[in-house]
């Protein structure tokens, strides 16, 4: 196997991984992590196709990635935060009434 | 042949703390396999030579991002039904879906990068990155400011209303 379809295919099990923990697990902060390991994932996939490519955009996605992953980490923990305060219950089912 | 080896070494280790994300129990270790899994990933970009990303990586993810992480689990210490009950009652379609997906990704990404020839050039440097960030895509390192200002704001907004209602 090519070196670059074993990091295309390890990105994608690590895309697939995350997704899988974001809906079967419980509490908030392990589905926030999941959902961080979604990205880590992503920026795997576009430094595998920079690889063979040779595009140097590919690095400036990377580094946009992790600026969105730094702002979604900011503004996700205030509100389990506020949730948590609410409720003292981490557990999402708990916070089910919220549904419309 | 050393590089290929360290290479595989370090995607089994990043696809074995994946899996032990899903399977822990408590947040904190949950958070060190996501650490273990990052750092692997990090040792991997600086095997493929793009070393900036590679320092990103750890600055940016373990350093900046984990370490909140680490912080808000050590805040909020409830045990409660998600500490005892691992899962939700869609551990079945997830699981159905989770393979599909992989099966469908690994299949279509197989197939199609298999005759792409590897583009040999200089590595992937500083000097490279800067130029092309602050020459091509200047805008949107700009309005990358933006977004980390309404983020800090949108925080403090959150915390605000939580403050007033309890």
């Amino acid at each position: 196997m090519d070196k670059v379809q074993l990091l295309v295919a390890l990105a994608a099990a690590l895309f697939a991984l995350g997704l899988l923990g974001v809906i079967v697990r419980r509490n908030a902060l392990v589905m926030l992590m999941c959902m961080e390991l979604m990205l880590n994932g992503v920026n795997l996939s576009l430094v595998s196709f920079m690889q063979q490519t040779g595009e140097a955009s590919a690095a400036v996605l990377v580094f946009l990635i992790f600026v969105v992953a730094a702002a979604e980490i900011a503004i996700g923990i205030p509100i389990v935060l506020l949730l948590v305060r609410r409720k003292r219950v981490l557990d999402l089912d708990a916070y089910s009434d919220l549904k419309g | 042949m050393i590089e290929t080896i360290l290479l595989a070494f370090f995607a089994a280790m990043a696809l074995v703390s994946a899996t032990l994300m899903l399977v822990l129990r408590h947040p904190m270790r949950v958070a060190l396999a996501l650490i273990a899994t990052m750092l692997s990933l990090a040792a991997i970009y600086a095997l493929l030579d793009v070393h900036v990303i590679a320092v990103f990586q750890v600055l940016i993810y373990v350093g900046a991002v984990m370490v909140f992480m680490v912080y808000a689990i050590m805040l909020i210490d409830v045990r409660d039904s998600s500490f005892t009950q691992r899962y939700s009652r869609l551990i079945v379609p997830g699981s159905v879906g989770f393979v599909l997906l992989l099966a469908i990704l690994v299949h279509g990404f197989i197939g199609e990068f298999n005759e792409l020839p590897t583009a040999a050039g200089a590595p992937f440097g500083v000097k490279t990155f800067s130029t092309v960030f602050l020459n091509e895509y200047w805008l949107h390192f700009e309005l990358t400011s933006v977004l980390l200002v309404v983020a800090v704001v949108a925080a403090l907004a959150i915390l605000q209303v939580g403050r007033n209602r309890g």
